[in-house]
């Protein structure tokens, strides 16, 4: 369990006006334990497709079925909730809330989710710890190196146990020892958890790392490497 | 709900000046309207205690006495009506009183005056006349003396131990004439009272007046214990004493108090209206300010999985906490100011002290410390911020997700 299945999937904007067509007919299959680079130029549709199988936008034709949960037929509610349980992201800004402490950052999903105190608390202590800020836990992201802050962001993708981790540029805002260490840290957390990780990205070194990489251009997919 | 809490709280002391200023604004206005409604209604009280403390809570005249306002409307205190008076458990205590005109003489000079025969010590355990005796004493229990107004007695030039002709119309048109030695001389703030008033038993003003009906009085003043609804009371005691007679409240009998009292309020709530109104804007710029720059915020909590729901709720709480914080201060700071000017009133003088006295009050600006004024100031501000609260709260279960991530 945990696949994803992206059928002649379009999104076009400004429909009214002038329509600019982000992504024109992609099929894709993404398995689960997937480590899967989505690459392509700027406006090539990376950020929408990850948008679109994250729920965050609606498709304007086709179907994304996860688990043999059709997106498109969930309300924003169930959306939300969907989100809550299914699926972690990981932003280029790393998005953490800016007035909790990274523990509490982790520990907020879990919340959510309506994990009790001690448990959550306890959960996310080790993912921090697993990321490697066991020391900065009671620091807020203000406080934090930019780095630190996306293994927070990490770990909080990680708290709810989730079946994706979509990461959008991820390494963008990264110098080059952390975009290493990040990736270590999540092709680590893939082997551990066997959780899927979708990125979209124009960094080389993540391209390296990924084991699959999804080359997209004006919204089509031009090539699908599996690498050994 | 802890931790939304706890990030409604946090993200109100990101922008620390922001806050503190807005809650110093909610804080401001919630002194001012305290200050402003404790002097308004401490000034209410007074005038409507001045009113309870002359005519009681209720009066009892016979049918049309307080139309006419004339000796021939008098009536009989009844011993039917004092079993009535006397087992009904919410009255305190009931005074039989007789209200009448008549000329006074000394030497060459008259003068109208004013007469209330009295139960000396029921009326002065009531408005504290011996304490404004100024000259002699007050009157004693089967006292033939007179007590006369400061104003009066310096009119007929007339002083304690002298002795005052009085003649006047008695019951069902007698000649009422008596002489009366003046026993003491009081003192009214009041001119319009000093001026005017003669206090005496009220057996003897029965004697002078209505020698042939002992028991005739212009109105039997009642105060109650428990005074929620006047009108109400009145009714069913009017029921109960049959409908010969009438039972008024004093808002009835002293209407004129009553139209001052709500004028002066309507003012008062218009100025209060006005302050809030001013104070409303000031938090809707920081709650509108703190939801702008805090949009693709918002979307990232969404997009993580908070509920749009709970969403509104940090706002929400924001919003009133802000509140809070300057109701709070407002009021931990408004209670010993306010106790210090309620047992000390502030004194009037010159023009507005000679307009108190014409209205027949003591020239003072009394405030009151009623706790409704403090819980209506407090849940007025709670109020106005939940108004303003519906704007972020909108925006949480409205805004566009994805193009909120992208501010």
């Amino acid at each position: 369990m945990g696949s994803i299945k992206i059928s002649n999937l379009h999104k076009v904007y400004n429909e009214s006006k002038v329509p600019v067509k982000a992504v024109n007919g992609i099929d894709l299959e993404i398995k689960q334990g997937e480590f899967t680079a989505i690459v392509g130029p700027s406006g090539s549709g990376k950020t929408t497709l990850l948008n679109m199988v994250g729920g965050l936008d609606s498709p304007t034709m086709g179907d994304i079925e996860i688990d043999n949960v059709h997106i498109g037929s969930l309300n924003s509610k169930e959306l939300i909730t969907y989100r809550l349980n299914n699926i972690g992201f990981v932003f280029q800004s790393y998005n953490l809330i800016p007035v909790l402490t990274a523990l509490e950052n982790v520990a907020f999903i879990m919340e959510l989710q309506g994990i009790p105190k001690d448990e959550r608390n306890k959960t996310a202590k080790e993912l921090l710890e697993k990321v490697g800020i066991a020391d900065k836990i009671n620091d807020r992201p203000g406080e934090l190196s930019g780095g630190q802050q996306q293994r927070v962001a990490v770990a909080r993708a990680l708290a709810s146990k989730p079946k994706f981790i979509l990461a959008d540029e991820p390494t963008a805002n990264l110098d080059s020892k952390s975009t290493s260490d990040l990736l270590d840290l999540m092709q680590q957390m893939n082997d551990e958890y066997d959780t899927t990780f979708i990125f979209s990205t124009h960094d080389q070194r993540v391209m390296e790392k990924a084991r699959r990489i999804i080359t997209i251009d004006d919204g089509l997919v031009s090539s699908d490497i599996l690498k050994n | 709900m802890k931790s939304l809490i706890k990030i409604a709280w946090r993200s109100l002391w990101r922008n620390k000046r922001r806050t503190l200023i807005t809650s110093a604004s909610v804080f401001l206005a919630v002194f001012l309207a305290l200050f402003m409604r404790s002097m308004q209604i401490g000034s209410y009280e007074m005038m409507t205690d001045m009113a309870v403390r002359e005519a009681g809570h209720l009066q009892i005249h016979k049918n049309g006495y307080w139309e006419k306002k004339s000796i021939n409307y008098f009536m009989d205190y009844s011993n039917e009506i004092k079993r009535e008076v006397e087992s009904n458990p919410n009255i305190s205590i009931a005074i039989p009183r007789m209200d009448n005109f008549a000329l006074a003489s000394y030497g060459d000079l008259t003068k109208g005056v004013a007469i209330q025969g009295i139960i000396p010590d029921m009326t002065d355990d009531r408005i504290n006349l011996s304490k404004r005796i100024v000259k002699g004493r007050y009157l004693k229990e089967n006292d033939t003396g007179v007590v006369l107004a400061e104003g009066l007695a310096n009119y007929l030039k007339i002083d304690v131990n002298d002795t005052l002709v009085l003649l006047g119309q008695g019951y069902q048109g007698i000649s009422a004439a008596a002489i009366y030695p003046v026993v003491g001389i009081v003192k009214f703030p009041i001119p319009k009272l000093n001026n005017l008033m003669m206090y005496m038993h009220l057996d003897q003003a029965q004697e002078t007046f209505a020698p042939y009906n002992p028991d005739l009085i212009s109105a039997l003043v009642i105060e109650l214990k428990d005074v929620d609804d006047l009108s109400e009371e009145a009714n069913i005691l009017n029921e109960r004493i049959g409908f010969n007679y009438e039972v008024l409240s004093w808002e009835q009998m002293l209407q004129e108090v009553v139209q001052q009292i709500e004028s002066d309020n309507a003012g008062g709530i218009v100025m209060l209206g006005i302050l809030y109104l001013i104070v409303a804007f000031g938090i809707f710029s920081t709650v509108l300010m703190m939801t702008v720059e805090r949009r693709r915020e918002f979307a990232i909590m969404v997009a993580v999985g908070l509920n749009r729901s709970k969403l509104a709720i940090i706002t929400l709480f924001e919003t009133i906490l802000i509140a809070i914080i300057g109701v709070i201060a407002g009021v931990i700071f408004s209670v010993p100011v306010l106790q210090y000017f309620h047992h000390n009133p502030i004194p009037l003088t010159g023009d507005l002290a000679d307009m108190m006295l014409e209205f027949n009050y003591e020239p003072i600006m009394p405030f009151s410390l009623e706790s409704f004024i403090f819980v209506s100031q407090g849940l007025t501000v709670l109020l106005i911020a939940m108004g303003i609260a519906i704007y972020p709260m909108i925006y949480a279960y409205w805004f566009k997700l994805l193009k909120a991530m992208r501010k």
